[in-house]
């Protein structure tokens, strides 16, 4: 269970990148957080795993404060944690195995991961997170070698390698053509019912926002305007989040039409 | 298209800041060579005796090869172990220096600092320090690069650090990996190439600054130079200076080669 208290976010320039957001998810639910750029979507996810600092507030990640934690005890909260960037942040010239294989880092001390030498339960975490998301064969390709979609998997398989609780996932395919967005989302909703790891989304498109999400959060300049179960979240409720009428871009079909 | 004549062009900016430059220029050149006392006439004098020279020099003496061969081994071998140490010493420092890596200013910049001054020892100058310290022979020649090295290569591999794409960082960071681990897996395979190329490259310059050091007792064939020169042996001189091109121009080609397939 994630808990936002009164989180807000102060940037050195002043403006408020959170502003009072009071949030709580669940266990197994698949939130979608929408909102226009600069609306703070990015933001938040950030300071859930505390990539950003938040300016008050705080945040709990089942019942203990990740905005409090230090050292080693961050680490461990942030190791349930697994985040999906919309840039994928492989390492282009390692191979997808090891990049899988980071995820497992958090578990070992320094010096072992530094040999590289990972214990057989780990490698068998690594192919089958591999094998979940249907790229086993390319284990020892370079990353590099791989297309984006493709890349995006590996990502995913590091969060399951990683064994997370909870999945934050950045844009996930703004990168992504139409067809790879479909698979790529395809995954992160089978991992979502399979193996219920809460999974929270920023996304910029609308149809892609209700096609797969249990639950919509709306942000408007930092502020939560719209919560709720995507049944109820209207073409009118969207037109409020994004402060005007959807427009053609903000629909994948749309634009793969 | 239709050229519109009446059609005002904005006025080109001002070329006197290039005619003062190239003037500033010339000057600095001229003020040079009447301080230094070099004129054209003495360079065309002189001219008969290079040519003196090079005929003394040839034919190049042959048999000497056979006298020099361990001292040019000796040579590599210091460039070789010099540019190695150099380089392990250079991955903390490279670390230290940069940016992205380090956050502390109070740590950042006087391990900087101390770099820039290395790298402003010119290798020569380096060896005869050495060389009044541990004596002569290899080993002053072989600390000497070994210094020199890590100033290059250090200073090269920051730069090169501070270039790295910063999502693997954010994703070892995300995924609770402590300083170390996010250095092991999300920058030393991006930085990995790179220094290796910095390291060869090393490795060429090391070999050619190898090869004069022995003029200040730093061991390696550059003591032969001396040798010969002041004996005014200039036939066996011929020898040494076509064997120096011969490795040089072998090493340089193999590293090149090498350095093509890494990146």
């Amino acid at each position: 269970m994630i808990e936002l208290r009164n989180v807000t976010k102060l940037y050195p320039n002043g403006t408020k990148g959170l502003n009072q957001i009071n949030l709580t998810f669940g266990e197994g639910e698949f939130i979608v957080i929408v909102g226009l750029s600069g609306a703070g979507k990015s933001t938040l996810l950030r300071s859930i795993n505390r990539l950003h600092d938040i300016s008050e507030g705080d945040i709990l990640i089942d019942g203990k404060s990740i905005t409090s934690a230090k050292g080693r005890q961050l680490r461990l909260i942030r190791r349930n944690i697994g985040m999906i960037f919309q840039s994928f942040n492989l390492v282009k010239r390692s191979s997808v195995l090891r990049n899988v294989l980071a995820g497992r880092v958090g578990y070992h001390s320094t010096l072992r991961t530094m040999t590289g030498r990972f214990p057989e339960r780990d490698m068998n975490l690594a192919f089958e997170a591999l094998n979940r998301v249907n790229i086993i064969e390319k284990a020892y390709s370079r990353a590099d070698e791989l297309s984006g979609g493709q890349q995006q998997r590996v990502a995913i398989a590091r969060v399951l390698a990683q064994e997370a609780k909870i999945i934050l996932a950045d844009e996930p395919v703004a990168s992504l053509d139409p067809l790879t967005t479909k698979q790529v989302m395809d995954d992160l909703k089978k991992i979502n019912l399979e193996l219920g790891i809460t999974t929270i989304v920023n996304l910029h498109y609308v149809d892609l926002a209700r096609q797969y999400a249990t639950r919509i959060v709306g942000l408007r300049g930092g502020q939560v305007v719209y919560d709720g179960p995507v049944a109820e979240a209207t073409d009118e409720i969207f037109a409020e989040i994004y402060g005007r009428p959807i427009e053609e871009d903000e629909l994948l079909g749309a634009r793969r039409a | 298209m239709n050229t519109n004549k009446s059609l005002p062009h904005p006025k080109p900016p001002s070329k006197l800041k290039h005619y003062l430059t190239a003037a500033i220029v010339i000057l600095l050149l001229w003020g040079s060579s009447v301080q230094t006392e070099a004129t054209m006439g003495e360079l065309i004098e002189g001219f008969p005796n290079m040519f003196d020279l090079l005929a003394e020099m040839f034919p190049p003496k042959w048999t000497y090869f056979d006298n020099i061969v361990g001292a040019m081994l000796e040579t590599i071998r210091m460039a070789l172990i010099g540019t190695t140490i150099g380089a392990i010493l250079a991955i903390p420092v490279a670390l230290l220096s940069a940016s992205n890596i380090t956050k502390s200013w109070w740590l950042r910049h006087p391990v900087r600092f101390v770099l820039n001054l290395i790298r402003t020892i010119p290798d020569l100058l380096l060896a005869a320090i050495f060389v009044a310290i541990v004596g002569i022979g290899p080993l002053p020649g072989t600390m000497a690069l070994a210094v020199f090295s890590l100033g290059l290569i250090a200073k090269l591999s920051y730069e090169a650090l501070e270039s790295i794409d910063r999502g693997p960082l954010e994703a070892m960071t995300a995924v609770g990996a402590g300083s170390l681990q996010r250095i092991w897996y999300a920058v030393i395979p991006q930085i990995q190439a790179h220094f290796m190329s910095f390291t060869l490259y090393t490795f060429e310059i090391n070999v050619r600054a190898a090869a004069v050091l022995g003029l200040v007792g730093a061991g390696g064939i550059g003591h032969y130079y001396e040798i010969t020169l002041g004996f005014l042996e200039y036939d066996k001189t011929c020898v040494i200076i076509l064997f120096t091109l011969g490795i040089v121009l072998l090493i340089d080609y193999s590293s090149t080669k090498l350095r093509e397939k890494l990146l």
